[in-house]
């Protein structure tokens, strides 16, 4: 076994040998630009992304013309949102999204709302991170132009029922974007089925490269427009000008292949690799609560806090480990995450949350040596821990009078 | 963020972690922090004729709150209570080559020896009062 452990896949995950293979060719042999449309080397590139075009539409059940590419999930959910509150915006200016929403979700929402051109809703989530589509259809007012909902949470797994959220905008006529960054490749996706209209979602978390993705735009029922972020050339339809980067589009298209090929037995060995992380961490370390659905969450996610230790120093007490806390020490901000915090989870047990991402390329190996320094740190640092010798003293951690700084 | 070398050695081998009994004579006990927060030190000091003889800590926090409050109890030891009144947040800050985004830590483990020194100083007072 190799040290360090990378188990942080939510984050981005290692590249599979397969997709790099495939995208050597595209660097110096064939080389050609995409949209030159009158030499071999162009048609040659042109064809690679067809191909690629292809097996990312089919992974998602989308036409090879939904496909419009970008540089990744930001700009993907960059240029829904603002795209189509500058298509529409004589239909409204009101846009209903999440409080759980990827950052780049809700700072494009905030941004638009501080210069005035837009009014936005953000839902609150239940108490396992899940956007209940009554609230949805609650918030709805004539002027409202987009839902944005993301699929799976980053930091908790929680699965949202997307499809119940695409029937109540499809019935309202309102459209739908949702952020499928974390699902894409990992559960199964299709546009149709789940009353899509607009979908962010990248490379780089499916074990393709990094600097690409993709926005789903649906072409009819209805014929979704946007207006361009960027202006140039008018490639991807006139949604997204700029050059394509083709050996990135074609490490896209095969990481999508190799996750639709691949995905029932992969999730069925991932997820047994959790459920075991989680049953023996939980049954080991006593005060260890789950973050996120009991069932409805991403194969690969496991969020849990730890009682009375703090986020930074577990992390620091695994080193040899990759993976995130909840914690504000790990952040440039000072609060912790606003993802545990919109859930109701208690500032203090925020901080003490770490999350685990088990991916295609972690072993059984790698989860027991991981159970091992997970009870071995918690244990270690609870006995360092003023709260937790509280706690055994049986003093009432929420009496007390603390001197907030 | 990379730890400094001293940061990852308090953490990895705390210095004087432990607790003593708030009501033996001579302890001074300071809580300080919050859990909100994220950081909570407990730091306790066992003074003999104006010496601190003993120091202990309990830590809730980040490595570099660890490493902070584990420091002052080796700085603490062998003091007298005015010396160790004197320890400032700086000191710990270039001991312990802490970044700026830490500095609030050494200024908790300032806090926690003041408290410590004020919670010796009000039982040594109630004692004498109660001696008079």
């Amino acid at each position: 076994m190799k040290l360090p452990i990378f188990l942080d896949n939510h984050s981005t995950t290692p590249m599979d040998p397969r997709v790099l293979d495939e995208m050597l060719p595209y660097f110096v042999e064939k080389f050609g630009n995409a949209a030159s449309r009158n030499h071999a080397f162009g048609w040659e590139a042109e064809e690679a992304v067809n191909q690629a075009r292809e097996r990312i539409a089919t992974l998602i059940n989308a036409d090879t013309k939904e496909i419009v590419f970008t540089s990744g999930a930001t700009e993907s959910d960059n240029l829904a949102i603002k795209g189509v509150l500058e298509m529409y915006k004589e239909k409204g200016t009101h846009i209903i999204t999440s409080s759980t929403e990827h950052r780049a979700v809700l700072d494009t929402a905030k941004s638009l709302e501080a210069k005035g051109l837009a009014t936005v809703t953000y839902l609150p989530v239940d108490k396992y991170g899940m956007v209940n589509p009554e609230d949805v259809r609650n918030a709805i007012t004539d002027k409202t132009i987009l839902i944005s909902v993301m699929l799976a949470n980053n930091e908790i797994g929680t699965i949202n029922p997307v499809q119940d959220i695409g029937k109540i905008a499809k019935a309202k006529g309102i459209l739908f974007h949702c952020d499928a960054t974390q699902g894409v490749g990992k559960i199964p996706v299709d546009v149709q089925a789940m009353g899509i209209d607009l979908m962010s979602f990248s490379s780089h978390k499916i074990y393709g490269p990094k600097g690409v993705g993709a926005l789903y735009v649906r072409k009819k029922n209805p014929r979704v427009r946007l207006v361009a972020q960027m202006d140039g050339g008018g490639h991807e339809r006139g949604m997204r000008s700029g050059t394509l980067p083709v050996p990135l589009i074609v490490g896209f298209g095969k990481a999508c292949e190799l996750c639709r090929v691949e995905m029932d037995t992969e999730t069925t060995r991932i997820r047994a690799m959790r459920d075991r992380l989680q049953a023996a961490i939980t049954e080991a370390l006593e005060e260890s609560y789950l973050n996120g659905h009991p069932t409805e969450r991403l194969p690969g996610n496991l969020n849990i806090s730890f009682a009375y230790v703090e986020g930074e120093s577990l992390l620091m007490g695994m080193k040899d480990i990759a993976l995130s806390s909840g914690s504000a020490c790990t952040s440039a901000t000072l609060e912790p995450s606003y993802v545990l915090r919109a859930l109701g989870v208690g500032v203090e047990l925020a901080h003490s949350s770490i999350r685990f991402g088990i991916g295609r390329f972690n072993t059984d190996e790698e989860i027991d040596y991981t159970i091992t320094k997970v009870v071995e740190i918690v244990t270690k640092l609870r006995e360092m821990s003023p709260l937790y010798e509280m706690a055994k003293e049986g003093v009432d951690l929420k009496s007390v009078q603390w001197a907030a700084h | 963020m990379a730890y400094s070398d001293k940061v990852v050695d308090h953490f990895n081998n705390p210095r004087n972690m432990g607790s003593f009994k708030k009501d033996e004579e001579g302890i001074g006990t300071g809580m300080v922090g919050a859990p909100e927060c994220g950081d909570v030190m407990k730091l306790q000091i066992k003074v003999q004729d104006d010496t601190i003889v003993d120091a202990k800590f309990k830590t809730f926090g980040c490595g570099s709150a660890i490493a902070s409050s584990s420091l002052a109890t080796e700085w603490l030891k062998g003091k007298t209570v005015k010396e160790a009144g004197q320890i400032k947040n700086t000191d710990i800050v270039q001991e312990l080559n802490l970044p700026p985004v830490k500095i609030h830590c050494s200024v908790l483990a300032e806090d926690a020896i003041k408290a410590a020194l004020a919670d010796y100083q009000k039982k040594a007072d109630t004692k004498a009062g109660n001696t008079e």
